[in-house]
């Protein structure tokens, strides 16, 4: 069987000598390419008054300028139609005006340099704390709701009541966004393009070139690395390369070097929490009240999905009877922040884990107990209406991280480590994830595949989802030769093209494998019933099978389709059954903390996650174990700083190169992991009993936050409640030690009324996406 | 003299004709090798390693660097090697394919960077069974997390018999060329490179060009001529008898295997400065040189009352460290003069250390950096020399913080009290990196922390 053998990617040996291509690697193939470079903003914000390119078309080299002017179709290049692609009004410091064509990209960026543009600076927000002061928000304000607060609160024995504020994230995905366009042999506009939504992609550019769909073709071939930056942000590139090769009828080239990918690409939201929560006695939660401000940036993107998903995400494994969370996304002039692994779900999850950490010192009740306290038990469901099924997992990965990871007996090791070490602490934190799987936006839970089988027996499969390192063509792979009975040598993938499978969904939410297997299945069973019914109990060999079946006129291909059942969801309401099911997980993270410097690293991490039963064990290994870093680079290291001054670089990104961001490198690799899966995990309903895997390992990170929290409080006295920034680099880290030291517990408010999270105005706009708008009937109101 | 030319897997390419500012991962890009990736354009992030040939003894050694940042002109007559030229899909180099049945790729975008670093381990003449995993700390990989790398290089052996790459590091790496092409020359010794810069005043000095790449591919700066030296004997000598005298084009790798030891400070510099692919580019005279405020190797120098050799047509002249710094990357150095060599005296003290804080362990720049070298002698401080870095427009002495120290006996009460002068040296700034704040703190810790750590047993485990 191929499903659940652990296998290497599937292009691991083209990966290791150099012989995998991306985008870029494209352009050495292709004759007279040109090569664009961005005209970029040096304001925050700032009217564009003046644009004139006549001295750049005077540089050696350069063949044209792209201005607005030359748009054919809609000067636009997201899906809410408030992100044109030459701007007149710039909304960011790096926001392209106009991008500058050459024969190489020396003369591009010459040409760049040359363009004379004036600006008439425009007031500006930058930091989210100025932007919440402005009330300078956009789209809708959900408001998830359960219960009654007020009298929760109010029977509560504990009231608390704080802030809590994290940084957004680069995706630093290796390859930065790259597209590659051209007018084809039969004038269709043909773009090669580093993205995780194809099908977007060519919308955007059919949209910008005044083309309907079926004259824009947009294949990608592999991406290096996406998590969630190249689902919506590369559709703005390819429409720069595709005008310009529509233009100039020769292939053109955008390719972003790294100081441009992070000047003008969205990132992970930055999130503001105002909470107020009460627990009993017991430490059991009572109720929560909480208003999430998302940092958006300068327009939409995926502002409103992500909001929705981290409210989705505030309880994470914990029961809590009444609840009042707001959301809003608010107006920064920054880069547009969008998708990322998680997608909102880490940024709502980590508002519970920091009010639990923060709380339990003052409850007097262990981290672990008060956490394990609080799981989801059989029948009770989500503040938006979902019944939490296979709670009991939850527990089960709890138990036997305690149990392999032999946590007892390290607490005690910890204790006495830190009784004996006057310089240094450590930390033992466990933490669990409950991640929601499926789009919450029902329409996008489809998938589609195309399956050849060819005389000699070969197969041929294509399907909707994108690769960019997550192994889903391995998987994708597996599941066809499976499904067919074939040896997995005789399938054969092609690369993601929108003229094989149209209309699909962006490879995001983790969804990748359990859609396009579907889709992949399903067409193959169709195939393969064709094949059986021409057996007849014969039992052929399936060359000689294929081979008769071809003269006898069966049907060897086939197209696929997916779609989830059993979920729904209404986003206005914020209620409904937005998830096919729940992936679970626990970590427990070791850290050790020098109390010189606030530098730490990480001893040891034992994870149990549910993959269910594992399409591609060693794929799925790699997701968890690199999710986990990932995410511990997003709540320790990486640091995105903005210039929040009054001075000539405001909103300037001062971290855009990879020597001021830091990514986890190998020492930050812990000393020892252990990863396991959850054993009798089977999921029904989904692909050969699996789970999605992309996204929910990153949230086990929160961890590593919790463990260098307790560490930073043992420097204090016992029931000292440490309120640790996120990231947590050693400076902040330091400061939590000093402040731990001083024994301040002022972050945290007692008692009612405590800082009150603002309340949800009822005149704001509720979440209401025109798609779904559409799709709505009049019955449905 | 054969026309300029690069090596690459075997087969001569041209380089004739290129623009001075073609870098060697723009050469092999443009012979269709995909391999080597421009991942951050600034030696952060390894995509673009390829291995170089390098000199070893009467030997060589496959050697990695960061492609985007050598220029290729600088390659002229040198060997290269790609992750292309390792191995093919059909026959694995045992490095990919450890990697690759490892689960150590998974976009592969930083693979083939990640190929190189480890081949180069793989034939590190000296290494016996074991692989130091330090050798990938300038190689970053944003979707495994590590672990299957780690693992991927764990399993490896050592290099069959019939190994090719690893029997030409028997025979010596090709002699450096004396290469002139529009815009960039390769003199052939110090008296042709000074009568270079005397002809042109303007021209860029190069050795491992770590600085010149950034500079060039970030901010577009384009020299109007390349003069490299990292090849010349005169600046390439290294002596430990008596006074202690570094060559400035030797990289920081050649400088640490030369000196075996003989400077133990130094030797906590090595691991913590930048990573390998870039310490085998860097070199101490470029770092001397450029005169970065956050340099890891002044604050050190500084601590080892190190002194710069300069030379210029006119001669030599020695200039003590401590007055060799100016201003914000400025230095005494004249137009025309070369860095040739640091000079420390001996005896050298006998406590010494460096402390680099910085937000990442590995491959980071400092936010504050700390040499001290301090005599103790029959419980009393006689000497102390304490270089800082990351709090002022130069690198500084400490001198106040010295003047607390010496002439007091070496106890706690003495480390607290300098330890408060310590942390009011400098004007730290806020930025990026840290705040000025936590600068100041760090100083006096770096302090007290010396105290703990050399002074008694009830120190913390510390952190490596």
């Amino acid at each position: 069987m191929s499903v659940g053998a652990a296998l290497p990617h599937e292009s691991a040996a083209l990966h290791v000598t150099g012989h995998a291509l991306y985008t870029d690697d494209l352009v050495q193939r292709t004759r007279d390419v040109l090569h664009a470079h961005p005209v970029c903003s040096p304001h925050a914000h700032a009217r564009v008054t003046r644009l004139d390119p006549a001295a750049a078309l005077e540089v050696d080299g350069v063949v044209r300028v792209l201005t607005g002017g030359d748009v054919p179709g809609v000067n636009d290049a997201g899906v809410k139609h408030d992100e044109p692609l030459f701007p007149d009004e710039v909304m960011f410091v790096g926001h392209a005006v106009c991008w500058v064509l050459g024969e190489t990209l020396e003369a591009a960026r010459l040409g760049a340099a040359a363009v004379e543009v004036d600006y008439e600076a425009l007031p500006s927000i930058i930091a989210l704390t100025e932007a919440i002061e402005a009330g300078s928000f956009q789209g809708g304000r959900p408001v998830v709701s359960r219960g009654d607060t007020v009298s929760g609160l109010a029977g509560a024995a504990h009231v608390f009541s704080g802030t809590t504020e994290m940084a957004g994230q680069e995706h630093f995905y290796l390859e930065t966004h790259a597209a590659l366009a051209l007018v084809d042999e039969s004038g269709q506009v043909f773009v090669q393009s580093s993205t995780q939504h194809p099908s977007e992609t060519q919308e955007i550019v059919a949209h910008v070139l005044g083309l309907h769909d079926h004259e824009v073709t947009v294949q990608c071939l592999r991406m290096g690395g996406g998590f969630g930056g190249k689902e919506m942000q590369p559709h703005g590139f390819a429409a720069v390369a595709a005008l310009g090769a529509a233009l100039t009828g020769r292939p053109v080239r955008v390719r972003l070097s790294r100081a441009q990918d992070m000047t003008m690409t969205g990132k992970r939201h930055g999130f503001h929490a105002q909470w107020r929560v009460g627990f009993g006695d017991d430490g059991r939660l009572q109720a929560l009240e909480a208003t999430l401000t998302s940092d958006g940036g300068w327009s939409l993107d995926l502002s409103e999905p992500v909001l929705a998903r981290a409210l989705c995400h505030v309880d994470n494994a914990y029961w809590i009877p009444h609840v009042l969370l707001h959301g809003r996304v608010a107006r920064t002039h920054k880069t547009s922040q969008t998708a990322f692994r998680g997608f909102g779900g880490p940024q709502g999850m980590l508002v519970v884990e920091d009010i639990l950490g923060r709380s339990a010192p003052l409850l007097g009740i262990d981290p672990i107990d008060l956490r394990r306290r609080n799981f989801y038990v059989e029948g009770q469901t989500t503040p938006y209406g979902q019944p939490v099924r296979h709670p009991g997992r939850i527990v089960a990965a709890w138990d036997r991280v305690l149990a392999t990871g032999q946590v007892a007996r390290r607490r005690d090791e910890v204790a006495a480590f830190n009784a004996t070490h006057p310089h240094a602490r450590r930390g033992l934190a466990l933490t669990p994830v409950k991640f929601g799987i499926s789009f919450n936006f029902t329409a996008f839970n489809q998938a589609g595949a195309l399956v050849h089988v060819y005389k000699d027996g070969s197969v041929l499969i294509n399907h909707g989802g994108t690769e960019m390192g997550q192994g889903l063509h391995t998987k994708m792979l597996q599941v066809a030769a499976t499904t067919l009975g074939v040896p997995l040598e005789r399938v054969r993938l092609a690369p993601t093209r929108t003229d094989k499978v149209p209309n699909t969904s962006a490879t995001a939410a983790s969804s990748g494998a359990d859609l396009n297997g579907g889709a992949v299945k399903h067409a193959c069973e169709q195939v393969l019933a064709r094949l059986v019914e021409l057996d007849a109990g014969r039992g052929l060999p399936w060359e000689e099978l294929v081979r008769e079946a071809y003269f006898s006129r069966v049907q060897l291909w086939a197209a696929g389709f997916y779609r989830t059942e059993g979920i729904h969801w209404d986003s206005t309401a914020m209620q409904g059954h937005p998830f096919k099911y729940f992936a679970y997980g626990v970590a427990a993270t070791e850290v050790e903390v020098d109390g010189f410097t606030g530098a730490y690293f990480t001893r040891r991490v034992d994870i149990v996650h549910d993959v269910g039963d594992s399409l591609s064990p060693l794929v799925d290994l790699g997701q968890v174990e690199g999710g986990f870093v990932q995410g511990a680079g997003w709540l320790t290291l990486e640091d995105l700083r903005w210039d929040e001054s009054d001075g000539p670089g405001r909103g300037r990104l001062t971290t855009q190169s990879a020597s001021t961001y830091k990514l986890p490198s190998f020492g930050e690799l812990p000393a020892e992991l252990h990863v396991a899966f959850l054993e009798h995990a089977h999921e029904d309903g989904v692909v050969h009993g699996s789970k999605a895997v992309g996204e929910p390992p990153l949230m086990l990170a929160l961890s590593v936050r919790e463990a260098l929290r307790q560490a930073a409080a043992a420097f204090g006295p016992a029931g000292t409640s440490v309120d640790l920034p996120s990231p947590a680099t050693p400076e902040a880290v330091y400061w939590a030690v000093e402040r731990a030291r001083a024994s301040g517990a002022d972050h945290v408010v007692r008692g009612t009324p405590g800082i009150v999270p603002e309340r949800p105005d009822p005149a704001a706009p509720l979440l209401h996406p025109r798609s779904e708008q559409a799709s709505r009937t009049p019955a449905e109101g | 003299m054969s026309d300029p030319h690069v090596i690459v897997n075997g087969q001569p390419r041209p380089i004739s004709g290129l623009p001075v500012h073609t870098s060697a991962l723009d050469l092999v890009r443009g012979l269709g090798l995909t391999g080597a990736k421009e991942g951050c354009a600034e030696g952060e992030c390894g995509a673009c390693a390829v291995l170089v040939l390098r000199p070893e003894g009467d030997a060589s050694r496959w050697t990695p660097v960061n492609a985007c940042l050598v220029p290729a002109a600088a390659l002229d007559g040198q060997e290269v090697v790609t992750a292309e030229g390792l191995g093919s899909p059909a026959h694995l180099h045992p490095v990919q394919s450890e990697l690759a049945v490892r689960g150590g790729s998974q976009c592969g975008y930083c693979t083939p960077g990640f190929v190189c670093s480890m081949a180069a381990e793989y034939y590190r003449p000296d290494r016996d069974e074991g692989f130091d995993v330090h050798a990938l700390s300038g190689n970053l990989c944003r979707c495994t997390g590590y672990r299957p790398i780690r693992d991927a290089a764990d399993a490896l052996g050592v290099p069959p018999a019939d190994d090719v790459l690893a029997q030409r590091q028997q025979r010596p790496a090709p002699p450096p060329a004396t290469t002139r092409i529009d815009g960039f020359a390769r003199p052939a010794d110090l008296a042709e490179a000074l009568e270079l810069l005397g002809r042109h005043p303007d021209a860029t000095v190069v050795a491992g060009a770590t600085d010149l790449g950034v500079e060039a591919n970030l901010r577009g700066r384009r020299p109007s001529y390349v003069i490299a030296i990292d090849r010349l004997p005169e600046l390439r000598e290294v002596s430990t008898d008596g006074t202690i005298e570094i060559g400035a084009a030797l990289t920081l790798s050649e400088a640490e295997a030369a000196l075996a030891g003989a400077v133990p400070l130094l030797d906590e510099v090595w691991p913590q400065f930048a990573s390998p692919l870039i310490r085998n580019g860097a070199t101490i005279g470029g770092n001397l040189a450029t005169a970065s405020p956050i340099g890891d190797l002044p604050p050190v120098l500084l601590a080892l009352d190190a002194s710069v050799v300069l030379v210029s047509a006119e001669g030599e002249c020695e200039v003590p460290l401590a007055d060799y710094f100016t201003g914000y990357r400025e230095t005494v150095r004249r137009p025309g003069e070369l860095v040739r060599s640091v000079r420390i005296p001996r005896p050298l003290a006998g406590l010494v250390a460096f402390h680099k804080v910085a937000k990442r362990r590995y491959d980071d720049i400092s936010s504050v950096a700390v040499g001290f070298a301090l005599d103790v002698v029959d419980g009393s401080v006689v000497r102390a020399r304490i270089g800082l870095g990351g709090i002022a427009a130069t690198p500084v002495r400490a001198l106040a913080t010295e003047a607390a120290l010496e002439g007091r006996p070496w106890r706690s009460e003495t480390v607290e009290a300098a330890a408060e002068v310590m942390r009011g040296e400098g004007t730290p700034i806020d930025d990026q990196r840290a705040s000025g704040a936590y600068r100041s703190a760090m100083l006096g810790n770096a302090l007290r922390r010396l105290w703990v750590e050399r002074s008694t047993r009830s120190a913390g485990e510390v952190q490596r």
